[in-house]
């Protein structure tokens, strides 16, 4: 059967032709990605192709939602009491870790305001889900279901409970694409919490691997150091932690370690993340200050401290020493 | 002359396709999910060529490349030209046999993969593994199947209606 019934439809096709329309689509399609790839033109029509496309990705997600949602109501309720009391120790715990936290952050403030930089400590968070959908499975980029609406923008970080996941790619308006620290297309600035020793964690592609190309043969590392975010290039908030290093090869002749290191974030089981709600504007001013005193801090902030609480004394010890000292003389005479 | 076909059946494979493209599998079969919403495309732009062809696959594209996050267009043109083909040829790749068919999808898929693979080059993309290629060996594999299932699909929406 060589025909089909809508074959016998008046010709449409051969009226047509459809080696001139192939030319002006890949016309469009050329120009298309063009305009996409070098400036960002076509973020409206992007977004209102993927405001269309939601029905669908909910529809796709929808049974992952409910298994998901069955379990925890038909959970046990000895697993609930074991998971309940679980949760009540940490927070117990974790609160008892905060109890100092006012304090350090007043001190930390009183402390910046006298190198004259401002930096907020505490940052605005959203709590988001991964939305379980899959994207292109050769980038880690993930979907989540938090986007323009509720405040997300591009370049905002994410952070899980244990360390940095990504950065906010782009924003579809009821969710929005994140990229993931490991992504081959991803640099993060870090330094070492250890010495401050500052370098770029690139992303390698796989889940659990991030690498360090850029530190020299005489790079004081260890296996085992933790590499937070150190705040330069103004999109992630500094002090978070990224990655534990891992493997550090030497090899002779090249000028610098290879290193591997692997991220805190649990990158392949996170289904809950935290969206930093930071000021694009704020951020970056943060990140100049930081960027200019990163130095000084750690050189100033031991000097003043000492010089504080030595200037004081010596005067409070002359004081006490003059009086008796000069009564004695004159008390002596 | 009235269409004694419906489309609907038409929409419905699209749908479906796109959905089992974001449908979230195990990390070690993500590189092997084959490329359903191409493989449909190919089957209507053979079989119904005078609806469905380039501007189907221009906008499936479209939709596509926004759903996987990559570069607005190269899915768009991939499929533009993979219905262009199938379009052209119509009338030899129908009366292929089986075997014969699956091959000529494997080089159209192939060739849909090429084209992304040049676009993401040039954009300066770093070059996806190995694995990329696999989704088209996968597809070609599974294309008896999916073929089976839209026949029928095909075979139920060209069904005259009987009763007048």
């Amino acid at each position: 059967m060589a025909l089909t019934t809508v074959d016998r439809e008046p010709g449409r096709l051969r009226n047509s032709s459809p080696g001139l329309r192939l030319i002006l689509l890949c016309t469009i399609a050329v120009t298309l990605m063009v305009l996409d790839h070098r400036e960002d033109y076509l973020s409206g029509a992007r977004l209102g192709i993927a405001v269309m496309l939601r029905p669908l990705e909910i529809l796709v997600s929808s049974p992952f939602e409910l298994s998901r949602s069955l379990s925890e109501t038909f959970a046990n309720r000895n697993e609930l009491l074991v998971d309940n009391q679980r949760l009540l120790d940490e927070a117990l715990i974790r609160s008892a870790a905060l109890l100092r936290m006012a304090a350090l952050e007043a001190e930390n403030a009183r402390l910046r305001a006298l190198l004259d930089s401002t930096a907020k400590v505490g940052d605005d968070m959203l709590i988001a889900e991964i939305v379980s959908v899959d994207m292109n499975p050769f980038r880690n980029v993930i979907l989540i279901n938090k986007g323009g609406r509720d405040g997300v923008t591009v370049g905002q970080a994410l952070i899980d409970a244990d360390g940095v996941v990504g950065q906010i790619l782009r924003d579809r308006h009821h969710s929005a694409e994140a990229m993931l620290v490991t992504d081959l297309d991803h640099a993060l600035p870090v330094e070492l919490a250890r010495n401050r020793l500052r370098s770029i964690a690139v992303g390698t592609g796989e889940l659990d691997r991030l690498s360090l190309p850029f530190l020299p043969r005489n790079a004081d590392v260890e296996e085992g150091d933790l590499l937070i975010t150190s705040g330069l290039g103004g999109k992630f908030p500094p002090g978070y932690p990224v990655a534990v290093v891992r493997h550090i090869r030497s090899t002779a002749g090249q000028t610098f370690l290879e290193i591997d290191a692997e991220p805190l974030a649990a990158l392949n089981r996170i289904r809950e993340v935290l969206v930093i709600k930071r000021e694009p504007g704020l951020s970056g001013d943060d990140a100049d200050a930081d960027l200019f005193n990163p130095a000084s801090p750690a050189m100033a902030n031991p000097e003043p401290p000492v010089a504080d609480e030595v200037a004081p004394e010596p005067p409070a010890a002359g004081a006490v020493a003059a009086p008796p000292d000069s009564p004695a003389v004159e008390v002596s005479p | 002359m009235a269409r004694h076909t419906r489309s609907w059946p038409v929409l419905l494979s699209f749908v479906i396709a796109v959905a089992l493209e974001i449908l979230p599998l195990p990390s070690a079969l993500q590189a092997l999910r084959p490329p359903l919403p191409a493989m449909v495309l190919i089957y209507w732009a053979m079989m119904w060529p005078q609806r469905f062809g380039l501007l189907t696959g221009f906008s499936l594209g479209l939709i596509l490349d926004v759903l996987h996050g990559q570069i607005l267009g190269q899915n768009a043109l991939a499929l533009s030209v993979v219905a262009y083909l199938t379009v052209r040829f119509h009338l030899q790749i129908r009366i292929f046999p089986l075997w014969q068919l699956t091959m000529t999808v494997f080089a159209l898929l192939a060739c849909a993969a090429l084209l992304r693979f040049l676009a993401e080059g040039i954009a300066g993309m770093p070059a996806p593994p190995l694995a990329f290629w696999l989704r088209v060996i996968s597809g070609a594999v599974l294309w008896p199947v999916v073929m089976g299932i839209l026949d029928r699909l095909r075979l139920q929406a060209e069904a005259r209606p009987t009763r007048f």
